[in-house]
């Protein structure tokens, strides 16, 4: 028995709270250990399959230790609907904010990646499937004036599934408030970076997603305007292997470049210098 | 044959015997009865229209939206237009035939009017792509946008989608971008644009030609962010709930009012505007000159800075901070 095999006999006794030691790989079902995914930017080192990040992971990731000050992190959606399904969408946000990750799916802030100050926008999935809503268009939108206020660069890693349901058509009207923000960006000649990761689709992949100036995305991440059920409902066909990825776009030329994980940050520096005319 | 919506079933019986009884009056002579009883009918028929079609709920309001008789943006361009010249092609090898388009005259001056269009007959419908946008119809429109602004045409652009097209091609092309760029280019396009939703609103391949100076909807017509049916399978994983979905996503003309996402409601005649589209077409077309008229006088820089706070404004949220202030 060699030595892995011995400490993974061992993880098996407490496979109960695989999230504190191990983790399954969901994709080759590879068992790996979480200290050593972690360290390699949360990546499987046997199939390369990215993991999902959460937003605060995301921008650890990216920006310089003790750059980033978050903004707007005060703002909670108030169900102006009164929406209500299987659950009150007053409860999903109540149980969404108890665990503890923001209060809405969104977070951002400023802070410096490399020498160059940025407005980072990093979507929280775990907050109702990172679904926007009037809380994630506002915060993206002042996120953007900032920039223009400051002069800077504006990142939004995007992971999401689109509009929020339960906000009606205000959730739809953010994709205009957003695209409308970052005209105004535009017209300041100032750059927006859009980095797309797994899901990026509806609402979100139709505007600011899809709006960058470089566009770039992680590999293997599912990327489209409609879900793939309901284009198989809808067509009434198989879809294609690799279908709707991060590949599948780069192959279409809808996107610049699909980045690993590892080399994002060092990618980004490159764009956003090259973007400043210097070295 | 006409298709009647469960609701409508009274009136039609109600019309029905308004209808025998003119015609027994042609045959009798006791007309002064007859004419007496028809006026009484006349009477409740109008009572019940009234009655049903200002209490429609969501749902119902739908199926008035998507009736196959309603006009369609055809209708009100033959209707309220003059001089139509038809555009076509996105010019990048897109046809684009889901979203017509061109210049036209409205009451005398040039404008450029495009719409969404379902088809009338199945021939039409598969040719239209029962009015579900590909890219190549948001590029279109995006063509003729950019057209208008370089002739300094107001725009008027005309609703009714179920949703922008799902299919294997309209990924390939790009669908989110073709919608997003829209968003963008319209935002601030140098002329008035004016929006009405005439039938289905269907989220994002509607917003896609719907970002304006002035956003109005007929008073049947309906608006959301997804359709009830897609709504209820997702989050009550039924389709039965679609009446209770429809009613939540608050998709009626008086709930985007309310949430101030639109700025006029536009009248339809009784009974709805499937019932009666030259009447139709009348309201609509003075709508659309009253707005027109308005956006005329203003200048074109602060027609700009109205739009981009209009949207700005889009949304309803709080802050923790000034609650606990307060
Ligand atoms: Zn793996």
């Amino acid at each position: 028995m060699s030595w892995i095999d011995k400490v993974k006999s061992k993880a098996s006794q407490i496979i109960s709270r695989p999230e504190e030691a191990w983790v399954e790989c969901k994709k080759c079902k590879e068992t790996i250990y979480s200290a050593e995914l972690e360290e390699n930017f949360n990546v499987c080192p046997k199939c390369d399959y990215h993991f999902r990040l959460s937003a605060r992971a995301r921008i650890q990731s990216l920006l310089e230790p003790n750059s980033f000050t978050e903004h707007d992190q005060t703002l909670v959606s108030t169900d102006s609907l009164k929406f209500k399904d299987k659950k009150r969408y007053k409860d999903r946000i109540r149980a969404s904010i108890k665990s503890g990750f923001s209060h809405d799916a969104i977070i951002t802030g400023s802070g410096k990646l490399g020498e160059h100050d940025v407005e980072l926008c990093a979507f929280e999935f775990k907050f109702m499937g990172g679904s926007m809503g009037s809380v994630v268009g506002e915060k993206i939108t002042r996120a953007i004036e900032r920039a223009i206020e400051n002069k800077s660069a504006v990142i939004i890693v995007n992971c999401s599934g689109g509009a929020r349901m339960q906000e009606g058509i205000l959730s739809l009207m953010q994709m205009a408030k957003t695209a409308s923000a970052l005209q105004k960006l535009g017209e300041h000649k100032l750059p927006y970076i859009s980095i797309l990761t797994d899901p990026t689709t509806g609402g979100v992949s139709a505007s600011f997603a899809m709006l960058g100036d470089f566009i770039l995305a992680e590999p293997g991440a599912t990327i489209g305007f409609a879900g793939a059920r309901v284009i198989e409902q809808t067509i009434k066909q198989k879809l294609p292997e690799g279908f709707q990825t991060a590949e599948f776009l780069w192959d279409h030329g809808l996107i610049d470049s699909v980045v690993h994980r590892k080399e994002l940050k060092g990618k980004l520096e490159q764009i956003l210098s090259l973007l400043a005319g210097k070295n | 044959m006409v298709q009647i919506l469960e609701f409508e079933r009274e009136i039609f019986a109600v019309e029905n015997q308004i209808r025998e009884l003119v015609s027994l009056s042609h045959m009798y002579d006791s007309v002064g009865d007859i004419t007496h009883e028809i006026g009484k009918l006349k009477k409740k028929l109008r009572r019940m229209k009234l009655d049903i079609f200002s209490n429609l709920n969501g749902w119902q309001k739908t199926q008035v939206a998507r009736h196959p008789e309603r006009p369609h943006t055809m209708d009100y361009v033959d209707g309220i237009f003059t001089d139509f010249c038809e555009q076509h092609g996105d010019r990048h090898g897109g046809f684009g035939p889901s979203i017509v388009g061109g210049i036209a005259r409205l009451a005398g001056q040039t404008v450029m009017v495009m719409g969404h269009q379902k088809g009338r007959t199945t021939e039409e419908k598969l040719r239209r792509n029962f009015g579900m946008a590909q890219p190549e119809d948001y590029r279109k429109a995006q063509r003729l946008m950019n057209f208008a602004e370089k002739f300094r045409f107001p725009i008027v652009t005309l609703i009714d989608t179920p949703g922008a097209y799902p299919g294997i091609d309209a990924e390939e092309k790009g669908q989110s971008e073709a919608i997003a760029k829209n968003l963008m280019v319209m935002s601030q396009l140098k002329v008035p644009i004016i929006v009405v939703v005439i039938g289905e609103g269907g989220s994002g391949g509607a917003l896609a030609i719907g970002v304006g100076d002035r956003v109005m909807m007929l008073e049947h017509s309906v608006y959301s962010v997804i359709s009830p049916e897609g709504c209820a399978s997702i989050l009550w994983a039924k389709k039965d709930k679609v009446v209770q979905a429809a009613d939540a996503l608050c998709l009626t003309a008086k709930n985007l009012k309310e949430l101030n996402v639109i700025d006029q409601i536009v009248h339809e005649p009784l009974g709805g505007a499937h019932r009666n589209h030259k009447r139709a077409i009348i309201l609509l077309r003075k709508a659309l000159k009253g707005q027109l008229n308005e956006l005329l006088t203003i200048p074109v820089d602060k027609l700009l800075e109205q739009r981009a706070e209009k949207f700005r404004n889009m949304g309803i949220f709080g802050d923790i901070t000034q609650e606990s202030q307060v």
